[in-house]
């Protein structure tokens, strides 16, 4: 499928239709049920897997230490390697790639309008960001029930719900769940689905690579999931070496899974990177692209830059497991501390990665109900790349106490330090913005003045962290747990929350209930609080993490952590309910605009149309003139009216714009 | 679609997902390890007699070919049950019939008999304090329950014998040695138990597997008032 | 600390602000002045000295002192974002408030630019020269330092204390007695003490909590920390590295005695454990047991060790 990125204002766009040719050019066409979807996947994976399980056990279970211990992590990872692989073809991910080897002309991919295009390999980025909200919603709620788990073990100190193993698998899998999905949770769903409409292009650069991500973001959910029924991983989400190479079978699924999930990282930033950098429209310059695309730009960085290190770090723990290689076993000449250098070589960007895009969301949604252009916009782009580049010097601060290079700990701590000036400047940033405003406060306003909140206790604890004297005694207690639980879900998982509220109705034309929405928030952000502030005293106090056990005298903290992390849980079920409910039960329509933005974005028409802009967009000036009384406008989107600025009412909003997108707001 | 027919859709996958968490639980995260009660068998403050068995490799379930512990309950049974109900401030008889074989101990700081009375366990018969795991068969296992500071090194049987157990229970026609010690226990609480000697086979350090599973080698002594 | 200060200053007295207006900006500052001038002293006088990890030794002195500094800098700091926020939230919301600043003003200001960007950077370098200082001057703070001490202490006595972390228990050796080992860690009073975190198997963390100690045990590594004692009293150890199966269970409780109990201690355990002592490799700073375990282990039996350094344990029997 070719769809061309020419500027041309005359040339129009039909919407797709299903192709008329098979999977190759000169096969028959297929009916919709017959072409490939998420049941092929499915079916793809299910025989790749067998096969794979079975090729494994073919070629090891005779070794002797496979039939001893009872563990083919050969078989497991074959199983593995090639259940994903039917997964990529059972969805039709390697067609166009197939094809072209094979010197075949490629059918177009199965392009439609109807609701089954969800379940396909498709190179619309809206579809494919609609795709990543579910998945990333799904992994998100499937480690939140596995931290349900946790939290329920750790209401008593000594009696035991879960087996001590089951528990540390427990632990284990929600941290790497949680962190696997927080790696993509918002360049995924919003960054695929809105870049492109925010640079006014018609595309992402290379909409398969698009597609593919998602794919293997899914595939890595499955993955690791395979980790329970293969009996649990005993390491946490950092997969410490040797523990790693003593572990069973559930090991691989982490490995294997991280790596998976690693590729569709890498896929994804580097389309997006690319995309940003080539696709913006006709005066669209660097000072005028929202500041949430400099967020995702940045991350982007990290995301291409940063994970290669930990797909290799994976191959060579598999290898570790499979061929009895010795990378990280110091007596056979590998060494413990390599893994933890290249896992956090790899995770101290990854922090980052987490960290990004919520600043993006927040500094996007501030203005829009402040109705004040962003504060400092310059400083915070410059920030974004200043946190990426010298996220990439700092990952020993994890090695404090390790016993490695402690002539370098000075170092790490000043870089550690230094890193959070530009950090910071977000609050530069939120406050400057916040100054003399109109405040709304709208239920993304309360998202995102709560990251301002949460995100401060995480960073100033952050400091506390990086202090070495100060880490001998919070170094891997629940001070630091709950030290990134702050900046992970208090920063990054609010503002995605915020950002969801904030651009579900241009995404989907639906209203989201406000009342259902502000009990959410509030229930969410109280109770947050209550679940991780008494964490930073349980660590102090002396409670290291992944521990089943615990002093006596620190029951009544976790016990508060516990009860508030059950409601806390419970918030996200009125988020459920008023998703499910406001946009598939009982849809409401949205408003074309309902928070009177002047992004680019929410100037397209309703729904938006398969190749976004009937015209491409010329760009005038950036979107965040909604203080002046007679503002220049923000693009022409090749009609007859210019989008202009919205001058600040008298009520300052609440009143939307009509259906008609393209009309201005005044 | 109909709003009845999506609700209803949503209902049905509801349900679903629900289902599925509930049989995730059940199968894979709940204790296998059953628990048993060595609390009423006898008066209050009577000692209790505590039976239990090392096995090289255990010959059922899902991993037959792991070292296990197995326990005879107060009807006499062996169990495969890890975790032991006993009663606070009592005494303890623990008498343990090694049927493995041994090897050299990674530490041989833990060949030394600890924390049980005067500190000797009764090895058919004979008294030792300490058991020098380089000689003879070696240590198989040791019973450790760190928590309260006990550590008895089981010797192991001949690796050449003809009658080696391989299939738990073991019963009187394997050879096997017999390890006796007596020990107090403290208030109430979960004590871990676990064995020093890395018997996990085929996992590195010899500590994973078995040696990493609470069903196999190490367990509760679960200590109620 | 006034970064609240320097970033709201102009645009408050700015030019273009002529017409009348509560000074919003002095009055947040009021607020902040007088919310830090209580929450500063009551945090370091009150809450301070009951701060862990106490002050059993001088490390964790050092070690809650750097905290309690931290907090108090901190205190200004979350005060500062909250009081402007807060304020902002009450004065600035919705239709109350007069017409949002607008054109140049908004998007920017050079002076609460780069007076923020000043301020934090000030602020930030200020705290890394303080760590590292304390870091220096404790002789690691209680860290591990590896094999190789940059920071070490110039006590002429150094009492020299091997920890050992196994799969899942803390034993220690005390080369200075012989090199006897015991479940038990037993500490004198007024000593500097060198510990040498070591490990037989995977990553562990020794973690004695009151003594501010905290150093990763590898196999194969000789992890340094030194610290001096000076109270006597009881110590949680912690292993704080997830490290399989029984992580949590990995706990012990140690003591700091007078020096008189001490030297009883040693020479008794050292008496009683004589025999089982001889069976013990010579003392070392790293031992290399078979990585393999008992007969037929992961890797291929047969294969060396590749460090060379003392065994623990004799070679397994070839399976
Ligand atoms: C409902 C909200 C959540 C609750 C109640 C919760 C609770 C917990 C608890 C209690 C632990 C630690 C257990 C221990 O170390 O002993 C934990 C670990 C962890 N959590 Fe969460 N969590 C939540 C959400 C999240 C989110 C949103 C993320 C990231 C996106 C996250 C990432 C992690 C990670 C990385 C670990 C570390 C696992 C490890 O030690 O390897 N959690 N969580
Ligand atoms: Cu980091
Ligand atoms: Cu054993
Ligand atoms: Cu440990």
């Amino acid at each position: 499928m070719t769809i061309s990125a020419e500027r041309e204002r005359e040339v129009a766009y039909p919407d797709p239709t299903p192709p008329s040719v098979g999977w190759f050019q000169g096969l028959p066409a297929r009916p919709g049920w017959l072409s490939q979807h998420l049941g092929t996947a499915i079916i793809g994976a299910v025989l790749g897997y067998l096969l794979g399980h079975w090729l494994g056990n073919v070629v090891a279970s005779g070794y002797t230490n496979v039939a001893n211990s009872g563990v083919n992590a050969i078989a497991n990872t074959g199983g593995i390697a090639l259940g994903a692989l039917g997964w990529l073809a059972g969805i039709g991910a390697i067609n166009y790639p197939l094809a072209k080897i094979i010197g075949k002309e490629p059918a177009p991919e199965f392009e439609t309008t109807s609701w089954s295009r969800y379940f396909r390999y498709t190179a619309d980025h809206k579809v494919v960001g609609m795709q990543y909200v579910i998945g990333v919603l799904t992994f998100l709620f499937t480690a939140g029930l596995l931290a349900m788990a946790i939290r329920t073990e750790l209401l008593s100190p000594s009696s035991h719900v879960f087996g001590p193993g089951t528990y540390i698998s427990i632990v284990s899998e929600h941290g790497t769940m949680m962190m696997m999905m927080a790696t993509s949770v918002v360049v995924g769903p919003l960054g695929n689905w809105l870049i492109p409409l925010m640079i006014g292009a018609r595309r992402t650069a290379f909409p398969r690579v698009e597609a593919f991500s998602f794919w293997i973001f899914s595939a890595g959910y499955l993955t690791i999931l395979t980790a329970l029924p293969y009996g649990g991983f005993p390491t946490g989400w950092t997969g410490y070496a040797p523990l790693q190479t003593q572990a069973g079978g559930g090991m691989i699924s982490y490995l294997a899974g991280f790596a998976l999930i690693g590729l569709g990282m890498m896929a994804a930033g580097f389309n997006l990177g690319v995309t940003i950098i080539n696709y913006r429209a006709p005066g669209m310059t660097w000072s005028r692209v929202p500041i949430f695309v400099w967020a995702i730009l940045s991350t982007c960085a990290l995301l291409t830059l940063a994970t290669p290190t930990l797909v290799a770090a994976g191959l060579f723990g598999i290898l570790d497991h499979t061929a009895q290689t010795a990378f990280f076993v110091t007596e056979h000449g590998g060494s413990s501390y390599l893994w933890q250098n290249l896992f956090w070589f790899f995770g101290h960007p990854e922090v980052y990665i987490m960290a990004l895009p919520g600043f993006g969301i927040v500094a996007e949604i501030l203005p829009v109900f402040t109705r004040k252009p962003l504060f400092a916009y310059k400083v915070a782009a410059a920030g974004m790349l200043g946190v990426a580049l010298l996220s990439f010097f700092v990952w020993q601060h994890h090695l404090f106490q390790s016993g490695i290079n402690p002539d370098m700990r000075p170092l790490f701590m000043l870089t550690t330090e230094l890193i959070s000036i530009p950090t910071g400047f977000i609050f530069l940033v939120g406050m400057g913005t916040l100054y003399k405003a109109k405040i709304r406060f709208e239920v993304p306003m309360l998202f995102a003045l709560a990251v301002f909140f949460n995100f401060l206790i995480g960073g100033v604890t952050g400091v506390f962290l990086s202090d070495v004297p100060v880490n001998v005694t919070v170094h891997g207690s629940f001070f630091v747990l709950s030290h990134f639980h702050y900046t992970i879900m208090g920063g990054l998982i609010f503002a995605f929350f915020g950002g969801l509220y904030f651009w579900l109705p241009k995404m989907t034309g639906k209203t989201m209930n406000k009342k259902l929405g502000q009990i959410h928030f509030w229930f969410m952000f109280i109770f947050f609080n209550f679940t991780f502030f008494p964490m930073f005293l349980i660590g102090l106090l002396g409670q290291p993490r992944r521990v089943f056990e615990y002093a006596q005298n620190l029951q009544t903290l976790n016990d508060i952590s516990s009860i508030s992390a059950f409601i806390l849980g419970a918030s996200f079920l009125v988020f459920i309910a008023n998703f499910v409910w406001s946009i598939f039960i009982k849809p409401t329509p949205s408003p074309a605009n309902p928070w009177d933005s002047l992004g680019l974005e929410w100037q397209t028409a309703n729904p938006v149309p398969y190749y976004n802009f009937e015209r491409i967009p010329v760009v005038l000036n950036d979107p965040y003139h909604y203080s002046e009384h007679d503002a220049a406008a923000v693009a022409d989107m090749g009609d007859p009216v210019l989008v202009g600025a919205v001058a600040p009412t008298g009520d300052g909003g609440g009143d939307t714009t009509g259906d008609d997108p393209v009309t201005p707001a005044e | 679609m109909s709003f009845g027919a999506r609700l209803t859709t949503f209902l049905v996958m509801l349900a679903a997902a629900v289902a599925l968490v509930v049989y995730v639980v059940i199968t894979y995260l709940t204790p296998q390890s059953g628990v048993v009660d060595f609390t009423s068998a006898q008066p209050a403050g009577a000692p209790v007699n505590l039976s239990v068995q090392t096995v090289g490799s255990i010959g059922f379930g899902p991993h037959p070919t792991w070292v296990t512990y197995m326990v005879q309950n107060p009807g006499g049974q062996w169990l495969h049950d890890t975790t032991w109900e006993v009663p606070a401030h009592t005494r303890i008889n623990l008498t343990i019939h090694q049927f493995d074989s041994g090897s050299p101990l990674r530490n041989q700081n833990w060949g030394r008999v600890q924390g049980v009375a005067g500190n000797v366990e009764i090895l058919n018969g004979k008294p030792i304090s300490f058991y020098d795991s380089n000689s003879g068969n070696g240590v198989g296992h040791t019973f450790a329950v760190p928590a309260l500071g006990i550590n008895v090194p089981l010797v192991g049987v001949n690796s050449n014998a003809s009658n080696i157990c391989s299939q738990a229970p073991c019963g009187s026609d394997s050879v096997s040695n017999t390890i006796k010690v007596s020990f107090v226990t403290p208030g109430p609480g979960e004590y871990s138990w676990q064995c020093f000697v890395p018997c996990g086979l085929g996992y590195l350090y010899g500590n994973g597997g078995p040696m990493s599973n609470s069903n196999y080698m190490g367990g509760f002594l679960d200590v109620v008032a | 600390m006034s970064d609240v200060a320097e970033q709201t200053d102009a645009p408050a007295d700015g030019p273009r602000h002529a017409h009348r207006e509560p000074r919003h900006f002095v009055r947040m500052v009021v607020i902040w002045l007088v919310a830090c001038a209580i929450a500063m002293p009551l945090f370091y006088f009150l809450v301070g000295p009951h701060v862990p990890p106490g002050v059993m030794t001088s490390t964790a002195e050092e070690n809650q002192f750097d905290f309690n500094i931290l907090m108090v800098l901190a205190i200004p700091v979350l005060f500062g974002v909250w009081i402007y926020i807060g304020y902002s939230l009450i004065t600035w919301r919705g239709s109350k408030a007069a017409d949002p600043v607008g054109g140049e003003l908004a998007r920017g200001h050079m002076g609460v630019q780069t007076g923020w960007i000043g301020i934090t950077t000030v602020f930030v370098l200020g705290l890394a020269i303080f760590g590292t200082y304390a870091l220096i001057t404790t002789n690691g703070a209680g860290g591990g330092e590896g094999p190789n001490p940059v920071w070490t202490p110039t006590s002429a006595h150094v009492l020299p204390v091997q920890v050992i972390g196994q799969q899942w228990k803390f034993t220690y050796r005390y080369p200075t007695f012989g090199g006897f080992e015991s479940s038990d860690l037993v500490l004198p009073v007024d000593t500097t003490i060198a510990f040498h975190v070591t490990s037989l198997d995977v990553i562990h963390s020794f973690w004695a909590y009151q003594l501010s100690i905290k150093a990763d045990a590898n196999p194969q590594v000789d992890n340094v920390a030194f610290t001096t004692t000076n109270h006597t009293g009881s110590v949680t150890v912690r292993c704080s590295e997830l490290c399989g199966l029984w992580h949590g269970a990995m706990f012990d409780y140690g003591r700091v005695v007078s020096k008189n109990q001490f030297e009883a201690w040693a020479t008794a355990t050292r008496i009683a454990t004589a025999a089982n002592t001889k069976l013990l490799p010579p003392f070392a700073l790293t031992y290399t047991p078979d990585a393999n375990g008992a007969a037929g282990g992961y890797y291929p039996d047969n294969v060396d060790p590749y460090s060379p350094s003392e065994v623990y344990g004799a070679k397994q029997p070839a399976s």
